[in-house]
């Protein structure tokens, strides 16, 4: 058997033997040697059933067509518990796709034992739709996961809309034990959450709806109200409201762990966000003390005034566009909780100042990233001094470190380094 | 014995530090020099007009730096399989040298003809001199496997023997011996071929920004390092808006086509160094350009598969798009964003663009916002860009669309605020995009967003004019984000919220045997397979996983 991957190997006797060993074992049997023609396929099948978990797929149906025996373990429930479809058109895709007549098969042969399912599509809308037309046929079945998946445009949202909330909502129709769903880019809307809920309410664990144009913060509220068992959640912030936060800490809800915010504009001249009461936030994580927020900004940088005004118990920051100085400025004095910050870019003036202020307020920050930015290295080493061997994730672009009197490039990696316990250097880009 | 040498030229086309010409010259009777031209890579499309006249530009100096010794350069079309046999009897051959190519298909060429040459009783010379050291003992060094970062490389390099002095240059005093036979009609059967011949058009080209050839690149190292003794300063030049255009003292080009050797460029820049900085150790950094070449070269020398994603050991397997019209409009410069659209204009016109320009059209073509593969992307640089070899072009191109090199993802060059920062007046923009020459600072990089009267007065209207944004950056970035995580906890198999911690920290490097004392790089001990490889058997079982050929009948019921 090929492909045996090495852990088992490790474990395992190996069938593989050395040509003397094998010489030997022919002329003196003994209970372990297979006999020529015989136990192959007398296998127990509990065993060939581990041997099959790990094995490849095409190796597993390649080893079904050896005989019936093998065959029949092939089709066990337990081998057909996940799957992952995989949708691509060759116009459009590199990747193969999840042959046709294997989507049969499974359909016919194993919708029922399917409980952790995934659709991965390619960015042509044929695939999606081949997705909807799978999920419209998952109707014997206890789904606990769904994902849809877009690895490249979100091929989702050109798929007819009644199309796909009629083929979703088979699934949180027949599943009712739906515990994770992860839709991210697609054309859902508030009549098909409302489905999800009146199906799946006990069940559900983990949503995660970012970019999902046709849901609206009521939509959404319906889902905090009866989801008391929802613990992670990922949103965009038009559906993020007051309300939302304060369904999710009410008694009856368990411990929030993860709330994952997309902050997204469409044009610089789109009205402003909305702002969240400091008493929500307070709301939230006083119910949920060990929340994760995650928020992942991308707009302009005029758009930002409403945003960190005051305490804000965000824990992971991504700044996907330009944010300013005085941005980062408010982060060290209002995200008290912050554990990662990330800047795809600032200015040209350096930000001395307000990282010092965060190094001094942010006590558990672990990780930070800083693209098109400055940064005097004198700055930088004090920031990173003070931060000390808590800052495990260290990516600085070679470009941000602004020699001064104090320290030239050379000298700045052992400096930092021997304050972070390890060394280190910053992100480099060819040159040539 | 008579002794006639042929010395073949295929980069390293210069006189000076050319080992494996120098000491073929010794006790030879007999020296021609070649070049060989494939005529199916002349009608190839992906070598654009602007690097074969740079190429024939190089072969013209070496003809005439060739003459000045009372020898020719010729010039032979054909497949060197095919040419060589014919040589070597027709010209009595029994000495053959040439520069050593370490690249995968450079090897296999070489293979052939070492055979072609044993069989033939002809003696080989063979020298490197295209890179500043031996690659083989670099990777040997690294136990056995090229070195997968960046940080590694130069851990390694300060662990190798220092760089070898540059050869003398060819003299006529070296030649004295040696003949070259040279007859009448060697212009019409041996000439360089101009660039009608090859069937470009040349009506309307201007003049080459870039000057092929030896004697402009040793006239610009001279110029470059004037340029920094005036400086006295040897710190990474901040960038600005000038350092956008070509300057007079690159060396790019130069390095690639060997006009200029890189160990003579090594050597005059140390030099320099100790005499401005009076003697103290030059660092690393120094050398930044050269290394970045020679990392890339060392990394590909034994994967052929280095230019593709497909079955390429140190490439990430991403899901990129395919879509024929957007990669268009981004190498015929249309996308509607002026910053990515005058950077690749300058690239079709001159054939050379800043450093911080090819990352930000890399990124905006790859994972910042067009999800297209690098490789499509590197075919358009390996037809436009003058000092874009195999190497460094594959290299580089997976290095920007973060698929290899372990690089953090997080950083996406916005298609306007990059420009902005860089060049607030917009100059560049205009220069190269004349359309928009009317258009104020504050719009002319998002020009989409100037009110009517704004467009209007600037005679060029959004959509009518000049292309509309091809993407919604903001949008595209959000999505790309996304997928280049999914992609990476994948692989690292890291299940937290961080995005930094996303990417694998190549601990190891791709080898288990550290390096001895002081390297300066981490090095843990642990047993079993090292990161790399459970990264790479994850990424082939998922590339297997999808796998479905001949597997057909597997799928249909069996009873």
């Amino acid at each position: 058997m090929k492909r045996v991957s090495s852990s088992l190997k490790s474990k395992c006797p190996t069938f593989a033997c050395s040509p003397k060993r094998a010489r030997r074992l022919k002329r003196a049997p003994c209970s372990f040697a297979p006999r020529r023609g015989q136990a192959w396929g007398n296998l127990p099948q509990h065993v060939v059933l581990q041997i099959f978990q790990h094995l490849s797929l095409v190796d597993r149906a390649r080893a079904s067509s050896v005989c019936r025996c093998w065959n029949d373990v092939f089709h066990t429930p337990d081998l057909w518990r996940r799957f992952e479809f995989e949708l691509n058109q060759p116009a459009s895709s590199y990747l193969r796709s999840t042959h046709p007549d294997l989507v049969q098969q499974i359909i016919k042969k194993h919708a029922q034992h399917l409980q952790y399912v995934s659709f991965k599509v390619d960015s042509c809308t044929e695939s999606a739709e081949a997705a909807c037309d799978i999920l419209s046929q998952l109707v014997d079945c206890t789904i606990k996961t769904l994902g849809l998946i877009s690895t490249a445009r979100p091929s989702f949202m050109d798929v007819s809309q009644a199309h796909f909330v009629s083929a979703l909502t088979v699934v949180f129709v027949n599943s009712k034990s739906l515990s994770s769903i992860k839709i991210d880019d697609t054309p859902v809307d508030d009549p098909s959450l409302k489905v999800l809920v009146a199906n799946n309410s006990d069940t559900l664990k983990l949503l995660k709806m970012s970019s999902c144009p046709h849901v609206s913060p009521a939509g959404i509220l319906c889902v905090a109200d009866q989801c008391h068992g929802l613990k992670e959640l990922a949103l965009n912030y038009h559906l993020l409201s007051d309300e939302l936060l304060l369904a999710l800490s009410t008694e009856k809800h368990v411990n929030l762990e993860h709330l994952r915010i997309d902050v997204v504009s469409e044009n610089p001249s789109q009205s402003p966000f909305h702002t969240i009461k400091k008493s929500s936030w307070e709301a939230l994580v006083h119910h949920s003390p060990k929340v994760n927020v995650v928020m992942y900004f991308f707009l302009y940088e005029e758009e930002f005034e409403p945003f960190f005004r005051e305490e804000t118990p965000v824990t992971h920051l991504y700044f996907g566009r330009t944010v300013s100085k005085e941005m980062l400025g408010r982060i060290g004095l209002n995200c008290l909780r912050l554990v990662e910050l990330v800047v795809c870019a600032n200015g040209l003036e350096p930000l001395d100042e307000e990282l010092i202020r965060i190094a001094e307020r942010c006590k558990s920050l672990t990780a930070i990233g800083l693209g098109e930015c400055e940064v005097t290295c004198s700055g930088f080493v004090e920031f990173v001094k003070m931060c000390g061997e808590r800052l495990t994730q260290l990516s600085i672009m070679e470009e941000v470190l602004i020699p001064d009197s104090s320290y030239n490039m050379e000298q700045i990696h052992s400096e930092v380094s021997k304050y972070l316990g390890r060394i280190w250097f910053p992100d480099m880009m060819p040159t040539w | 014995m008579v002794v006639n040498t042929i010395h073949w030229f295929r980069k390293g086309l210069r006189l000076h530090d050319n080992g494996a010409l120098r000491d073929s010259i010794r006790r030879s009777d007999s020296l021609r020099c070649i070049y060989i031209l494939d005529p199916w890579f002349a009608g190839s499309s992906n070598v654009g007009i602007n690097r074969w006249r740079f190429l024939l530009q190089c072969l013209e100096d070496l003809d005439a730096s060739l003459r000045k010794l009372n020898s020719r350069l010729f010039v032979i079309r054909g497949q060197p399989t095919d040419v060589f046999p014919r040589l070597f009897k027709e010209w009595k051959i029994n000495r053959l040298s040439y520069e050593y190519d370490s690249e995968p298909f450079g090897k296999e060429r070489d293979a052939a003809i070492q055979k072609l040459a044993s069989e033939a009783g002809v003696e080989l010379m063979v020298r490197i001199s295209h890179t500043l050291y031996n690659l083989d003992k670099i990777i040997e060094l690294n136990g056995g496997q090229p070195p997968l970062t960046y940080k590694r490389f130069q851990a390694l390099i300060n662990h190798m023997e220092p760089v070898e002095l540059p050869v003398e240059t060819i003299t006529a005093e070296l030649m004295k011996t040696c003949v070259a036979p040279i007859s009448d009609d060697h212009d019409d059967k041996y000439g360089v071929p101009s660039l009608e011949e090859l069937g470009f058009e040349t009506e309307g080209l201007t003049t080459a920004v870039w000057p092929g050839g030896e004697t402009e690149a040793l006239m610009r190292l001279e110029r470059h390092l004037e340029r920094k003794a005036w400086v006295a300063n040897f710190e990474r030049p901040r960038m600005n808006a000038n350092s956008l255009l070509a300057s007079p003292t690159g060396l790019s080009p130069y390095l690639r086509f060997g006009c200029l050797s890189c160990r003579l460029f090594y050597f005059k820049l140390t030099d320099l160094y100790k005499k401005v900085k009076k003697n103290s150790a030059p660092p690393l950094s120094l050398y930044g350009q050269l290394l970045w070449r020679e990392f890339f070269y060392t990394t590909a020398t034994n994967n052929p598969c280095f230019d593709k994603m497909d079955s390429n050991p140190v490439c990430v397997q991403i899901p990129w798009d395919r879509n024929a019209e957007a990669l268009a409009k981004w190498a015929e410069g249309r996308t509607g964003f002026p910053w990515i659209d005058a950077i690749m204009t300058q690239l079709r016109q001159e054939g050379w663009i800043h450093h911080l320009a090819r990352h930000a059209v890399a990124c905006f073509l790859t994972r910042g916002d067009l999800w297209i593969s690098w490789e499509e992307g590197m075919k358009v640089f390996e037809e436009l860009l003058l000092d874009a070899d195999w190497s460094v072009n594959a290299g580089s191109w997976m290095w920007l669309s973060c698929s290899s090199f372990f690089q953090q993802f997080f950083h996406c060059y916005c298609p306007v605020g990059f420009g902005r920062r860089t060049d607030p007046n917009g100059d560049y923009i205009r220069r190269y995009l004349p359309i928009l020459r009317a258009y104020p600072a504050k719009y002319i990089y998002d020009p989409w967003n100037a009110p009517e009267e704004v467009q209007k007065a600037a005679k060029c209207v959004i959509g009518l004019h000049y292309p509309k944004p091809m993407v919604n950056h903001g949008e595209a970035s959000r999505i790309n984000i996304e997928r280049m995580k999914q992609i990476y906890q994948q692989l690292s198999c890291y299940r937290g919220l961080g995005l930094l911690a996303s990417v694998p920290a190549n601990l190891n490097n791709g080898t288990n045997r550290q390096l001895q004392a002081g390297s300066g790089e981490d090095a843990s001990a642990h047993e079993g397979p090292s990161r790399t490889e459970r990264l790479h058997s994850t990424q082939k079982r998922r590339h297997e996983d999808s796998l479905n050929e001949g597997s057909s009948k597997c799928w249909r019921q069996s009873k």
